[in-house]
């Protein structure tokens, strides 16, 4: 009906990084995404304060938090600590919340998704019923339950959001899984005599990355906002570690009088939301071989 | 612009009839490369009461053509960039999308191929004709229902005021399709635009609706434009015959002579592909020898639960109580309609689906353990229909053939290159085409990729399920000569699974008429072919078209009741047919 024809073909297809070089957006993401690394790395080295010690001359005479200035960049705290100090500190709690809480419960999240999804049957029932009960639980709810048992640290927090995470994750991926189990070339692979492990691990989650890419990248903004919360609810992150979230709702009652000190923070977050959001579309699209040749 | 559209020959001058005048049509698709043509100066004339045949293979731009009389060409990107299309006394190209929504359904009418993505799962059949209705009628819902009964009755359908009642899930696949040309007819439209009407259907049913439309258009003085490939649909059911290629009219001709004297190199290359039906050739092969592959009341059933407690209350009779062998090197061919169990045999014998009673290959009994399975699966190889759906997207060409030694450990890496290389060259695909994706590749391309992959474990047994049905003619009679070579060289058997009867009469060697899950004919091809003695086997072959437009249409059997239906209640299995031997082992079920 549509009349395509096979796309003409070039004698080597352009490797990944060339194609991921041609897209703007992607080129805007990975360098907000390298810059909060950067940060998060050199943040000793790229400024002269601490981000926990508390400065006479870092509040004004009446005692309030200074604007932003040629001396404190990003302005001060209530507390008088430098908020440029503070931010790049806390990007190294957000980076490691977004990334290995989010990743685990990726990994987690996968795994369940593609073997009930796969195997079905009894196998799928109980994993899936399983992922069914973790939902029904008020996710907040759970993590603060969790965070309250154990003692909190970062990583503490990271398992526990990583616990809550991953049922979306596995639901999506059961789903599709099922669906691309009953596809043709799966049962032409079976007709080879390829194994259960080959066929999952080979065929089907190939497919699946892209669908993993975008919820991983989504999964960062809402693991970073849960951390936020956690921290606030005094669960999570523990003050005086600096973390994006607690920055923000330490000083969320001064909104009016000092709005830089939850805008920047604030402005991190949706940067770094949409950074990893725009390069996992384009890895998404870069990654897919039938795209190929159909981009710009 | 070549030379051969300059000398193209002119339109006809319009008549008193004429209804309908394409003039000069171009369309193109915008792409970053500019404005692509799809459709060029493509000129025809259509008369009151007319069937017209556009005819061609898969992107030859017959369905963009009758998409853009339509005016439902996809925006943006695909557009008219030139001539005009007149209908009546209005111009069509350009006009805007109100006027044209009040000429669609109502003057122009249009039929498209698959019946169920054309009607409204959720609503009933009855709710969605009276809806069409007043859409272009201002009249009240009684008076639009009696409309409504009218056109069920028009097309024939049984127990018309129980069909409006109904959804179309209930429905057959046949009765679908006479819902939308009901729903196409009921408001006598001045031209009738059918866009392979019966491609998804079964040949007997594809014999019920050719019939009912060519009753329609004769009754209802309405024109119809035929969009079809298939050569034997143009010759039973067209006045006039317009064969495209990539885009251009090859040439324009009455059937008759269109199918007597073709003119141009095309249109003879295209009749010279379509397989014609002979009596069938074959022989017994050798009893003495041991069978391949042997089925002994062979059972495959699919439970269906319903109820609150998950119960089985009906039970799905998919094959019931085959049995037959396949002999090394011959071509064993499985037919019947859609739903009869041939598929679901392959897919017995490959393991995809358990069964019960008795399958041996090469005497040992198959059962549902995996490591006897792997070891069998290197001489047991099969080719699905749809090439696309049965390769993995994101392996290159080159890594899908060599999956089958990866998978079980031939050779190295460099000998398995090279063997993919000879298997490409064998299936006439170049090495630069080892790197390249599925979707790079045309239809038949892809196929001979599915093939190459079968080969590559060098089997002793293929199964070709439909494997060449989703292609275009002269693609499937390369196809169907390569896997003769192949058959020759390699002295494989081939389970071949379809539901043609015209290829099948071509290939097979033996051949099993399949009814409801079992086999109700047996023979070699001349047995079945030469001298079909079951009902049901005459009424297939039959129900062919021929691309022969002289051929006298056989006796009309009028026959839209609800089919039988393989699902039946637990404990009332059906009952298996005893076969009788006419003679030299044809053996035919007793009725």
């Amino acid at each position: 009906m549509t009349a395509t024809k096979p796309a003409t073909l070039r004698a080597s297809a352009p490797s990944i990084w060339t194609r991921l070089r041609r897209r703007k957006l992607a080129l805007i993401g990975l360098f907000l995404v390298a810059l909060t690394f950067f940060g998060a790395i050199f943040a000793p080295w790229l400024t002269p304060y601490e981000p926990n010690t508390q400065m006479f001359e870092g509040l004004t005479m009446q005692g309030a938090p200074m604007p932003p200035s040629a001396q404190f960049p990003l302005g001060t705290d209530l507390l008088g600590r430098d908020l440029l100090t503070r931010i790049l500190y806390g990007s190294r709690t957000s980076l490691i919340i977004g990334l290995v809480a989010n990743g685990v419960a990726l990994v987690i999240g996968t795994l369940v998704g593609i073997t009930a999804g796969y195997f079905r049957g009894f196998i799928g029932s109980v994993l899936m019923r399983l992922t069914d009960l973790m939902m029904a639980f008020p996710a907040l709810l759970l993590a603060i339950c969790l965070a309250a048992i154990f003692q909190p640290s970062l990583w503490i927090v990271a398992m526990v959001i990583a616990t809550v995470n991953w049922v979306q994750t596995a639901r999506v991926i059961y789903a599709e899984t099922s669906s691309l189990s009953q596809r043709e070339f799966i049962a032409a692979e079976r007709t080879l005599g390829a194994g259960h492990v080959r066929i999952l691990f080979r065929h089907i989650l190939p497919h699946l990355v892209p669908m993993i890419i975008v919820w991983g990248t989504l999964g960062i903004s809402t693991t970073v906002l849960l951390e936020a919360t956690l921290s606030y609810l005094g669960v999570g992150v523990q003050p005086p570690t600096p973390s994006w979230g607690n920055i923000i709702f330490e000083n969320q009652t001064y909104f009016q009088a000092a709005p830089w000190l939850v805008f920047f923070p604030g402005f991190a977050i949706v940067s770094l939301a949409l950074a990893f959001n725009l390069v996992g579309d384009a890895l998404r699209d870069v990654l897919d071989p039938t795209q190929r040749g159909q981009e710009q | 612009m070549t030379l051969a559209q300059d000398i193209s020959p002119p339109p006809p001058a319009a008549g008193e009839n004429t209804i309908l005048t394409v003039d000069n049509l171009c369309i193109s698709v915008r792409t970053e490369q500019g404005l692509m043509p799809l459709v060029e100066n493509l000129s025809f004339n259509l008369s009151k009461g007319e069937t017209l045949a556009i005819a061609g293979e898969s992107g030859s731009g017959k369905s963009l053509t009758s998409l853009a009389i339509m005016g439902l060409l996809p925006p943006p990107a695909v557009r008219v960039t030139g001539g005009s299309i007149r209908f009546d006394d209005l111009v069509l190209t350009g006009m805007p999308e109100h006027r044209l929504q009040q000429l669609r359904g109502n003057r122009i009418a249009m039929i498209f191929q698959e019946p169920m993505t054309a009607l409204n799962p959720v609503m009933r059949i009855g709710a969605q004709l009276v809806e069409a209705i007043r859409a272009h009628e201002n009249i009240s819902v009684s008076q639009a229902r009696k409309r409504a009964l009218e056109a069920v009755r028009a097309v024939r359908l049984t127990e018309p005021e129980r069909r409006l009642r109904q959804y179309p899930h209930e429905l057959s696949g046949g009765m679908r399709q006479r819902v939308v040309i009901a729903m196409a007819i009921a408001l006598r439209p001045d031209i009738l635009i059918a866009d392979e009407p019966t491609t998804a259907l079964d040949v007997t049913v594809q014999r019920e609706v050719l019939d009912l439309l060519r009753d329609l258009a004769r009754d209802m003085d309405t024109a119809l434009i035929l969009i079809t490939h298939d050569m034997g649909v143009v010759a039973e059911m067209a006045d006039h015959v317009l064969v495209m290629q990539d885009g251009r009219m090859v040439e324009r001709a009455p059937v008759r002579k269109l199918f007597c004297t073709p003119e141009q190199p095309y249109t003879r290359k295209l009749l010279a592909a379509v397989p014609r039906m002979g009596t069938g050739h074959g022989v017994h092969p050798d009893s003495q020898n041991e069978p391949l592959v042997s089925f002994r009341d062979t059972r495959v059933a699919y439970d269906l639960h319903g109820g609150i407690l998950g119960r089985v209350v009906q039970r799905v009779h998919a094959v019931e109580g085959v049995s037959f062998d396949i002999y090394p090197g011959e071509t064993f061919a499985l037919v019947g309609e859609s739903g009869c169990g041939k598929s679901t045999i392959a897919r017995a014998l490959t393991g995809l689906v358990p069964h019960t009673g008795n399958i041996r290959f090469k005497g040992q009994p198959l059962g549902n353990n995996a490591i006897q399975r792997k070891k069998i699966s290197r001489e047991l190889q099969m080719v699905f229909q749809d090439p696309m759906a049965a390769l993995n997207g994101r392996m290159t060409a080159g890594d899908l053939v060599r999956e089958p030694l990866v998978i079980h450990g031939i050779g190295t890496a460099a000998s398995r290159r090279d063997r993919a290389a000879a298997l490409f060259a064998r299936v006439g695909l170049g090495e630069d085409a080892l790197d390249r994706y599925p979707h790079e590749f045309s239809g038949g391309q892809r196929q001979r990729i599915c093939i190459a992959r079968a080969l590559a474990l060098e089997p002793q047994l293929i199964i070709a399920d439909e494997s060449v049905s989703a292609l275009d003619v002269s693609v499937q009679a390369t196809v169907l000569d390569l896997l003769a070579e192949l058959k020759r060289e390699m002295n494989m058997a081939y389970l071949f699974i379809s539901h043609d009867m015209a290829v099948v009469e071509n290939i097979a060697d033996r051949v099993a008429v399949m009814y409801l899950g079992q086999i109700v004919e047996l023979g070699t091809g001349s047995q079945i072919f030469g001298d079909p003695r079951h009902p049901y086997t005459r009424r297939l072959i039959e129900a062919v078209p021929h691309a022969d437009p002289d051929r006298a249409l056989p006796a009309r059997v009028i026959d839209a009741t609800d089919p039988p239906s393989p699902v039946r209640a637990v404990g009332d299995p059906p009952q298996v047919v005893v076969h009788d031997d006419v003679g030299d082992g044809h053996l035919v079920a007793r009725l």
